[in-house]
Parts: structure tokens; C-alpha cells; sequence
């Protein structure tokens, strides 16, 4: 059960301006129906002074979603248009003593339905640009679509650069997996180092190619690899070569590489480009299994 | 005129009976001890879990009653089995499932799939209702298992899991049912079966919360969630919660008592209730199948208006149901049940399920059939798909808000 205000259950329970306004002259529809929400609101404005003489709704959703346009037609019933557009949804929730973190969109529909009667109003078209994700933080009520929009703008990293711009993860910390996925998930996609190609490659042909000097061998892989270097620099991370060892190349990954979930990934697209380069099949190797590997 | 309240919510928890509570009690006192212990104490304890596990064995009809497992709860139950199929199996990588397991197998899933496992998820109709044929084609070489609840929390809709788990073995793969729903409500006889392993939880069947079984069919390999002491048969350590599973016991004899009752005189108040509000109510549907389902569910969709708000004005009437809308569940979306079976959103989002149990009177259920037509038109005036007389013609097109 939800921790309802005795405000919102009273505004539940005897919805004040529910139903059809006679002459109204803005009407503004608005709602999210995959969260069940959906809402029509009606006002009757005075031409003259732009006053909202009287307001209804009409509301498809839960307790609090009736609640709070209920509320929003006390609000604004009185004011210019001018005024009205400045009541917020917190302003809103406020009026009801406040609303649970997960219901908070419900007010933030009832400002979004104010915008679009005024300017059904005034004849023009109103847009919605409000997106919404999954609740991921409860403490802050933050839901995912806005932490990878800030994730994404920012680069951030860590759950604490997340909560620092966000708030999100900062309270109970109960939700810090569910943020790590997001900022893999970015991550991933924003990863500019060379991955294994989808398709599988032609197969490399060693005898065709020419036969390579042991220090020409040595030259060329260097050269690969330092072509390779500022694509994972991008990315605040790093190449080194640390020992050549017949088909095995032993590599250490620095910087941002180290431990990004794209590390084998990215040894992997490093491991196609010497096997190009060099005509021949070598293995990519972390050089912690230096002396390990066969 | 009595205003007592109506529980309605079986499906969610049950209260606990009575004889359950008072079998209980002295396990919290003078039988306190640890079964494992040698001296009294401990001994006489272990023999009321012996009699409380028989008491599970004879409900489920199993063969043997160590296939009875202990644990805390029908998620623990079936996150073992799962987790145990792959386990024991790792040449086989893939879980066959349904779209509309309880979270508690869905979500594992979920997380399985991020590891690397193979999920895949058999839709159903709009009824409810699986493809059998879909079925046969997912089965491989490489499924480790298969699970399918019993009968489905939200609509009470049967699976046939007895021919499912025929197919599963058949293809070499382990079959696992959630069955927290339809054990105590309809017979099951698991020793006639080729179910590997079946998840029940206590509180479901008027036993305490926090207590659950897993059924592991002797010779099914498996491979234990929890390592430690040598409880269970070392395939669920942890120190028993002995007064919970002496309630269990006892829940579990009543059930099997009352199986006659339940699918008799517990099903025909349902059928009273559902025919009332069906009747009384313009546009309103039940959901699942409804010619296959658990006697004690029914699920009606009302249209066009919100379910939170009709549990809400249910609740001040003093009924307790519960609903599908994503508002209840604190989520975005409706319940994923009613989106599997195609139910539109308008619809979904008014599912309400009454789920009754034997303690429901006949008066109960004239109250609840006199209350709800009167809640729903309250509800209906607010709805902005709905007009003065009935739905607004043509509702969807009449009210086409902006979406965000």
C-alpha cells in the first residue's frame, strides 16, 4: 500500500472539478499509457484578462493521479494563464503534502496537460518533450532515461559521479546495480577501441605471405600496435607490448582498459589486426600469463 | 448491516488457519531445540519435522519423503532449482520458460541471460494458453531445463505441465514447476508424474510466511543453493525453521482436507462472484482461461478505468483485492500477463483479481457483488474515455491524448 498523504486520499476520494466544463475553451490531453495515466484538462478562459474563471478534468489512473489533477484545478482556478504556467509540479505535490517518489510523474502529468490546454488555448501546438524510464532511485526518484541522458553528456564513470549529478544512488545506495548497468551500458557503446570483426574473417593465408625477418616481425607488430595506441587513448586507456614469444604477444592494458568490461573485446579486435598485419596467426595475451601459456 | 472486511487476496498471502498458529506455538517455547542435537531436546523436535515433512509428502503425493526440502520460501525454491539444473548440467546451456512465470522466475532469468545463458520464453494466447507446438520446436539438445508454473498467479490460468514435463525428459532436459499457486487448491499427485523439481511456498496455503518447499524427485541431480551443515540431506543447509515447517505440515493435512471443498463450494462462491460482477457491470471481461483455472480465481478486466483507484474505493468498502495495473506494482508498465495474453492497455491497467479462499462466506460474496458495480461507475465518471451514458463512441479515437 501506497504512504498517501491524508490530502491525497481526501482529494481521491472527493475529487473536486471532476467531469465536463460547459464552454471550455482550452482542453489539453495528455498521458502515458503504459504507466496507466492519461488526462484531460478542461478550462473555461475569460478572453479579456486571460483569467482561468473555471477548470475540470477528466482522469484514467490511480489514487494519486486523480489527486493531484484534482489539485491542479484548485491551484489554478483564478489565475492568468501567465500565471498558471509558473505552477510547477512540485507546486503540486506540495498542495497534496507531497506524493511517493514513484507517483511523482503523476503531478509532472498534470503540469504537462496545463501547458497543452494553454496552448490549445492560444491555438497553438503543444509538444511533449518528457520522456520517461524506469524508476532507479527511490531515495531521489530519478529514473534511468535521465541518468543515461547525464551519464552520456557528462562521461560519467562511477556510481558516485552519478550521484554527485544526479543525486541518484545517493541516499539508501540499494539501487547501485541497477546504475552500474547503466553506465556499462553506455560505456559499451561509446567504446571506440577495435572489436573483433562480426563477421568471421577470411581465413589468413601464412604461406602466401612473405616471410618476415624476426626483426622485421618485431617491427611490424609495433607498428600495428602503435597504430592501435590512440584509439584506446580516446578512451583514457593504453597499450604496452611486453614480450614476443614465437605466436604468443604479451600486452599490458592501462588506463581506462583495465577491467572495462570490453577488455577481451578489445584484445580480441587488436589480435585480428596482427594477424592481418603479420600474414600469420598470433595470439593477443595479457602479460600476466607471461611463462603460463603454451 | 455487517461491515466487517472481505479478504479477497488469497492469491497474494492467506491467513494463517487457526490450528497452524497453535501447532506452532510450542516450538517457539518449551520445543525449542535444534533437531540436529543428540539429547532430548533436539530429538523430539526432529521427529515433529519428520511428521511435518510426511504431511507435505502426502499432499503433493510424492514417493519418497525425502524428496521433501525444506527452505525459506517459493523463490529460494525455485532459484535452487534452476540454479541446480545448470549446475549440474554445464554442457547444457539453455532455460525453456513461459512469458508469464512470477518474477521470481522471470527476473533470475534475466540475470541468467546476461551470463551467457540461452532463455527462451513460450508466449501465449490471448486466453492465456500455450503452444504446445512452439514448445516441442524449443526443446534442443542443449536445454538444462524447463520451467512452467502450475497455474498462474494473476489469472489462475492451468498449465499442463504433466505433458510438458513428459516432453522435457524426452529431450534429456530436467522439468521444474512453480506451483506456490496450485498446491492446496487443486490435486496433484507428483509420484504419477515426470516432474523433476516443484517450488510451494507456506503462506500460500494458510501456513506462515517464510517457510517453503522444494520437491526434488529422487535421482534428479542436482546440486544444492546453500552449503553448510547437513540439513536436508545436505541440499539446503541452514538450521531448519522448525515451528514454520511444523505450520507447514499442518497447513498441508487441511488442504488435503479441504481439496474437496475447494474445487466444490470455493469455486462455486467464485463462479457467483465473477457471474455477478460480469452481470452488473457494463464492459468487463475475465481474463486467462477460463475453462482451465484454479477454482479459487477470478480476474476481471474493467475498462477505461485505473485498477489502483478501484482497489482503493474497494478498500474503503472494506474488500481487499489486488490488480494489475503498473500502479500498484510501483513499475511503469501493467502487469506482464495481461500484456502477454494481448489484453489493450485501456483494459490491462483495470484488471482486479478476487481470489477467495475457504474461509469466504456466501454473505462476503453478496457483498462484494452489491459493491463493485456502484465503484466502477463512480470511477467511469471520471474517465475521460467514458461519456454520459456508456463509453465514449469510439473511446480510443475520442481521447487520443499526447504520449509522452
Amino acid at each position: 500500500m501506497w504512504d498517501y498523504s491524508e490530502k491525497v486520499r481526501e482529494h481521491f476520494f472527493n475529487p473536486r472539478n471532476a467531469g465536463l466544463l460547459d464552454g471550455a475553451n482550452g482542453i489539453g490531453d495528455v498521458g502515458s499509457i503504459k504507466c496507466g495515466d492519461a488526462l484531460r484538462l478542461m478550462l473555461k478562459v475569460d478572453p479579456d484578462s486571460e483569467k482561468i474563471v473555471d477548470a475540470s478534468f477528466q482522469t484514467f489512473g490511480c489514487g494519486s493521479a486523480i489527486a493531484s489533477s484534482s489539485a491542479l484545478t484548485e491551484l489554478i482556478k483564478g489565475m492568468t494563464l501567465d500565471e498558471a504556467l509558473k505552477v510547477s509540479n512540485q507546486d503540486i505535490a506540495d498542495y497534496l503534502d507531497g506524493l511517493p517518489p514513484e507517483k511523482m510523474h503523476c503531478s509532472v502529468m498534470g503540469r504537462e496537460a496545463l501547458q497543452a490546454a494553454v496552448a490549445n488555448y492560444r491555438g497553438e501546438v503543444w509538444k511533449d518533450d518528457h520522456e520517461e524510464g524506469a524508476l532507479i532511485c527511490k531515495c531521489f526518484a530519478v529514473d534511468a532515461v535521465l541518468i543515461e541522458e547525464v551519464v552520456r553528456a557528462n562521461s560519467l564513470t562511477t556510481v558516485e559521479q552519478v550521484a554527485h549529478f544526479t543525486k541518484a544512488g545517493g541516499g539508501c545506495a540499494s539501487c547501485h546495480e541497477g546504475i552500474e548497468e547503466i553506465l556499462a551500458k553506455v560505456s559499451k557503446e561509446a567504446c571506440t577501441a577495435p572489436t573483433a570483426a562480426t563477421k568471421p574473417l577470411p581465413p589468413a593465408t601464412p604461406a602466401a605471405a612473405p616471410k618476415l625477418t624476426n626483426f622485421q616481425r618485431i617491427r611490424k607488430i609495433e607498428e600495428t600496435v602503435e597504430a592501435i595506441r590512440p584509439m584506446l587513448q580516446r578512451d583514457h586507456g593504453d597499450i604496452e607490448i611486453v614480450e614476443i614469444d614465437g605466436k604468443n604477444i604479451y600486452v599490458n592494458l592501462k588506463g581506462a582498459c583495465v577491467g572495462c568490461m570490453m577488455e577481451a573485446a578489445t584484445l580480441n579486435g587488436i589480435q585480428t589486426k596482427l594477424v592481418e598485419a603479420l600474414g600469420e596467426f598470433v595470439r593477443l595475451l595479457p602479460a600476466a600469463m607471461l611463462g603460463k601459456a603454451h | 448491516m455487517n461491515d466487517a472486511p472481505i479478504y479477497l487476496d488469497n492469491n497474494a498471502t492467506t491467513a494463517c488457519d487457526p490450528a497452524v498458529v497453535s501447532a506452532m506455538l510450542p516450538f517457539f517455547t518449551e520445543q525449542f531445540g535444534n533437531p540436529s542435537s543428540m539429547h532430548t531436546f533436539g530429538n523430539k523436535v526432529g521427529f515433529a519435522l519428520k511428521e511435518a515433512r510426511a504431511k507435505v509428502q502426502a499432499l503433493l503425493g510424492a514417493e519418497h519423503d525425502s524428496e521433501i526440502v525444506f527452505t525459506s520460501c517459493g523463490t529460494e525454491s525455485d532459484s535452487t532449482a534452476i540454479l541446480s539444473a545448470l549446475r549440474a548440467q554445464p554442457e547444457r546451456n539453455q532455460i525453456i520458460t513461459t512469458a508469464v512465470e512470477h518474477p521470481a522466475i522471470l527476473t533470475l532469468c534475466e540475470y541468467l541471460e546476461k551470463e551467457g545463458y540461452v532463455v527462451t520464453r513460450l508466449g501465449v494466447d490471448k486466453r492465456g494458453r500455450l503452444d504446445m507446438d512452439e514448445y516441442r520446436s524449443a526443446l534442443g539438445p542443449r536445454t538444462a531445463i524447463v520451467s512452467a508454473m502450475w497455474a498462474n498467479n494473476e489469472t489462475g490460468t492451468l498449465f499442463p505441465v504433466e505433458q510438458m514435463a513428459e516432453m522435457a525428459h524426452a529431450a534429456g532436459a530436467q522439468f521444474h514447476t512453480d506451483a506456490v499457486q496450485a498446491v492446496g487448491k487443486i490435486a496433484i499427485d507428483l509420484k504419477k508424474t515426470k516432474i523433476d523439481m516443484l517450488s510451494l511456498s507456506g503462506h500460500k496455503l494458510h501456513a506462515p510466511k517464510g517457510v517453503g518447499v522444494l520437491y526434488l524427485k529422487r535421482g534428479t541431480r542436482y546440486r544444492p543453493l546453500l552449503r553448510g551443515g547437513h540439513q536436508e540431506r545436505s541440499r539446503r543447509a541452514g538450521t531448519e525453521n522448525t515451528a514454520s515447517i511444523v505450520g507447514l505440515g499442518v497447513a498441508c493435512e487441511q488442504a488435503l482436507q479441504h481439496m474437496a471443498f475447494e474445487n466444490t463450494e470455493v469455486k462455486r462462491l467464485r463462479d457467483k462472484l465473477e457471474a455477478g460482477i460480469l452481470a452488473a457491470v457494463p464492459r468487463c471481461f475475465p481474463t486467462g482461461d477460463v475453462t482451465n483455472r484454479l477454482p479459487n480465481t477470478s480476474n476481471i478486466a474493467f475498462e477505461f478505468i485505473e485498477g489502483e483507484a478501484i482497489l482503493l474505493l474497494l478498500n474503503k468498502a472494506g474488500i481487499a483485492a489486488s490488480s494489475g495495473s503498473a500502479c500498484t506494482s510501483g513499475s511503469l508498465e501493467p502487469s506482464h500477463v495481461m500484456r502477454e495474453m494481448g489484453i489493450p492497455y485501456t483494459a490491462a491497467h483495470g484488471t482486479t483479481r478476487f481470489s477467495l479462499s475457504r474461509y469466504n462466506t456466501e454473505a462476503e460474496i453478496d457483498r462484494v457483488i452489491a459493491a463493485v458495480p456502484a465503484i466502477i461507475a463512480q470511477l467511469r465518471k471520471l474517465s475521460p474515455y467514458w461519456g454520459d451514458k456508456g463509453p465514449a463512441e469510439n473511446p480510443e479515437a475520442s481521447f487520443a491524448p499526447a504520449y509522452a
